[in-house]
């Protein structure tokens, strides 16, 4: 008999019944929550009369809604401006408190963004299910922990059951084979996956992200690749368990200690694909070939290297294509062929759960020091992913750096990620950021969003347009 | 989940085809956090004759007089009398929290839109599907008579007119049950909550790390 991927490793390991119909039953260890897609799934249980099945599996924490800016975050939940996501965050925390749930309130140090909080308290941890209402669940696979996101019902279901009904996946293996060239990171990575196999090219799968390259990343950088497994289609992506992975973990607020950490690690050694498994589909990427990247158009796999030239309508193969990419350069203001370097840039977005971490903001810190934000940049923010992420940034300087060369240093939250809050592009603005989504007015009506690293979108603040980041001198 | 059995309850027209989902419950209502109250903005923008907005006191808006369901003879209705793919568009399940908070328990027409007929299910109202011309003589019928009161029997799978005429309808077995015992998806998997407290003590002996961490 073949061996096991780490997928199904995980999937047997949280099985609580399989059933004639092909669906099964899985047991869920964490349930993060967040203010936007658990208040239907709270008052569904109270009408129906039912309580959570097991409190400790809980942890909330509101991110969407929250304000970043750091006047109106000082007045708490009553502070916050707009009427409807005041209300979700009350409401969470009125839920949370009818329930007894444990929430990491608004304006704790440990408040952040949902996938920031998880890893970097040890509530998500190596080999477990972890849900949330919220897609980017996947991000916490990098802990090779079977993650992803789920709807409003299943929140309830969750909540009330501890477990999922499920379909198991596919198996895929991405591997990124070599070294990866100094100034491109784990972000490039990950676009440059996409833009191989699209952003349907993960459906129906789990996907594994394995080879040299993803070994040699750092937990953050796992965690930034495994982040964007669903815009490659897949609702979740892992990495295996290894040393980086139990270093990460060790004296996390959450994670065992002493006789049971030895217990727990023994067990985690064990998340890794059996090397005689086989995967129902594997791609395989040359890591040295990959340069910075960045999006052109209106979905993740419109993406090109930063030394390339977006498409012209007239060179796609098929008519489909033709009327995607006329759509997609209307919408982003932008010409067939002209440079990727001479996009201009109105903001730069440095935040969201992609990357937000205290090694974002090194890369960003970094590439700015000593050096200012263009004039014609009419904002360029900083929104570290959690209160511990920018105490740390703080403790290190790196928040002087940035403010020196004339960017925001913000608050945590989610902020211009999805627009939730008051920070949002203007109509026709270009905005370099660091986010996963550049869909059609993802960052507000009208905006125009490019995907990039955290080194790229401050070289881009501090040229005005798009340029390699690897180019600009870094300070050490 | 409310079980549902048997109904006898009066019937009231949605006399349009592709009714979709921003008609049954308009976008401005989902940024709410409830599940429930959706029911006096059902079908807002027919209802009423000014826009409706979330947090108005709907009492006193004006109701459009030409509307069905501001008749005097439709008000208390139970069965909604629809034409072909009523419910398409989105997957949100406002659509159905909307119309069993208003009342209704169950829908006729000649056919539904694929996820809104799914989610009726997980929401204790019953989507009935019958011929196109046995939906057009009930319409007739019910405009002709004031009253008009139709008996749905799920266990039966039978739809009755007043006049003793029945219809017979298709339900898919699993989800007839599910609604004859008002289980809903989290009844359902609570009915194993043997197995699910077996595997979780064994599991938490093999990985207590796992438990009583947050607290
Ligand atoms: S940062 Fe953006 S993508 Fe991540 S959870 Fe928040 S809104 Fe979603």
């Amino acid at each position: 008999m073949a061996g096991k991927t780490l997928y199904d490793k995980l999937w047997e390991s949280h099985l609580v019944e399989m059933r004639d119909d092909g669906t099964a039953l899985i047991y869920i260890d964490r349930h993060l929550i967040h203010e936007v897609t658990s208040p239907q799934a709270f008052e569904g249980l109270r009408l129906a009369g039912r309580k959570p099945w097991r409190r400790d599996a809980n942890l909330a924490v509101p991110d969407h809604n929250v304000p970043t800016d750091a006047e109106e975050r000082a007045g708490g939940v009553a502070g916050i401006v707009d009427a409807v996501s005041r209300l979700q965050v009350q409401t969470l925390d009125d839920n949370c408190s009818d329930f007894d749930l444990v929430e990491i309130p608004i304006n704790d140090i440990r408040q952040g963004i949902v996938h920031v909080v998880g890893p970097e308290s040890g509530a998500t941890l190596p080999g477990m299910t972890v849900v949330c209402g919220d897609s980017h669940t996947s991000t916490h696979g990098a802990l090779g922990a079977l993650a992803h996101g789920i709807g409003t019902s299943e929140v309830e279901h969750v909540l009330a059951t501890q477990c999922l009904i499920q379909r198991k996946m596919k198996n895929l293996r991405v591997r990124v084979e070599g070294v990866l060239s100094k100034g491109v990171t784990a972000k490039d990575m990950a676009l440059a996956i996409i833009g191989e196999i699209g952003t349907a090219g993960g459906t129906g799968y789990a996907i594994e992200f394995a080879g040299s390259a993803v070994r040699a990343l750092s937990m953050e950088g796992r965690m930034t690749l495994c982040n964007m497994s669903i815009e490659a289609g897949a609702r979740m992506g892992m990495v295996a368990v290894d040393d980086i992975t139990l270093e990460y973990v060790k004296g996390r607020t959450y994670a065992p200690k002493g006789e049971l950490w030895d217990k727990a690690e023994a067990y985690w050694r064990t998340l890794h694909t059996d090397s005689d498994a086989i995967f129902d589909r594997e791609v395989v990427l040359d890591a040295a070939a990959i340069k910075p990247q960045v999006t052109w158009g209106t979905s993740p796999e419109m993406v090109l290297p930063v030394d390339a030239c977006v498409p012209t309508v007239e060179s796609q193969s098929d008519e489909v294509s033709k009327a995607s990419v006329k759509r997609a350069l209307e919408y982003m203001g932008l010409s067939g062929g002209q440079a990727i370097t001479d996009i201009r840039l109105d903001r730069v977005f440095i935040g969201s759960c992609t990357n937000s971490r205290i090694e974002d903001i090194r890369e960003a810190a970094a590439v700015a020091k000593g050096k200012k934000v263009a004039a014609t940049i009419k904002q360029a923010m900083v929104v570290p992913g959690s209160g511990v992420v920018k105490a740390q940034a703080e403790a290190e300087g790196l928040h002087t750096i940035l403010l020196d060369a004339g960017f925001e240093w913000r608050e945590p939250g989610c902020s211009m990620c999805l627009a939730m809050n008051a920070d949002k592009l203007g109509s026709g603005e270009h905005c370099a950021s660091t986010s996963n989504r550049n869909f059609e007015g993802r960052q507000g009506i009208g905006g125009r969003t490019h995907l990039v690293s955290p080194g790229m979108a401050a070289a881009a603040a501090i040229a005005g347009h798009f340029v390699d980041v690897r180019d600009m001198e870094v300070s050490a | 989940m409310k079980p549902f059995e048997r109904l006898l309850g009066l019937a009231a027209p949605m006399d349009r085809a592709n009714v979709d989902t921003d008609v049954i419950i308009p976008k401005q209502f989902l940024k709410s956090i409830k599940r429930s109250g959706f029911g006096p903005n059902l079908f807002d923008e027919l209802r009423y004759l000014d826009e409706g907005q979330p947090d108005m006191d709907n009492s006193a808006r004006p109701k459009n007089p030409d509307f069905p369901l501001n008749f005097e003879r439709y008000q208390g209705a139970e069965v909604l009398l629809a034409r072909s793919n009523f419910g398409c568009g989105s997957s949100r399940e406002h659509a159905p929290w909307a119309l069993t908070d208003y009342g209704f328990r169950a829908i006729i027409a000649p056919s539904f839109a694929d996820i809104f007929h799914s989610n009726c299910f997980k929401n204790g109202l019953l989507p009935i599907v019958l011929e196109s011309e046995i939906v057009s003589r009930i319409f007739d019928e019910m405009y002709a008579n004031e009253g008009y009161r139709l008996d749905v029997n799920l266990e039966a799978q039978t739809v009755t007119t007043p006049s003793g005429e029945a219809f017979e309808f298709e339900v898919d077995a699993f989800r007839k049950e599910c609604l004859l015992k008002g289980l809903d998806d989290i009844g359902l998997t609570l009915q194993q909550a043997d197995a699910i407290k077996q595997f979780e003590m064994q599991w938490r002996a093999q990985s207590p790390w796992l438990f009583d961490v947050i607290q």
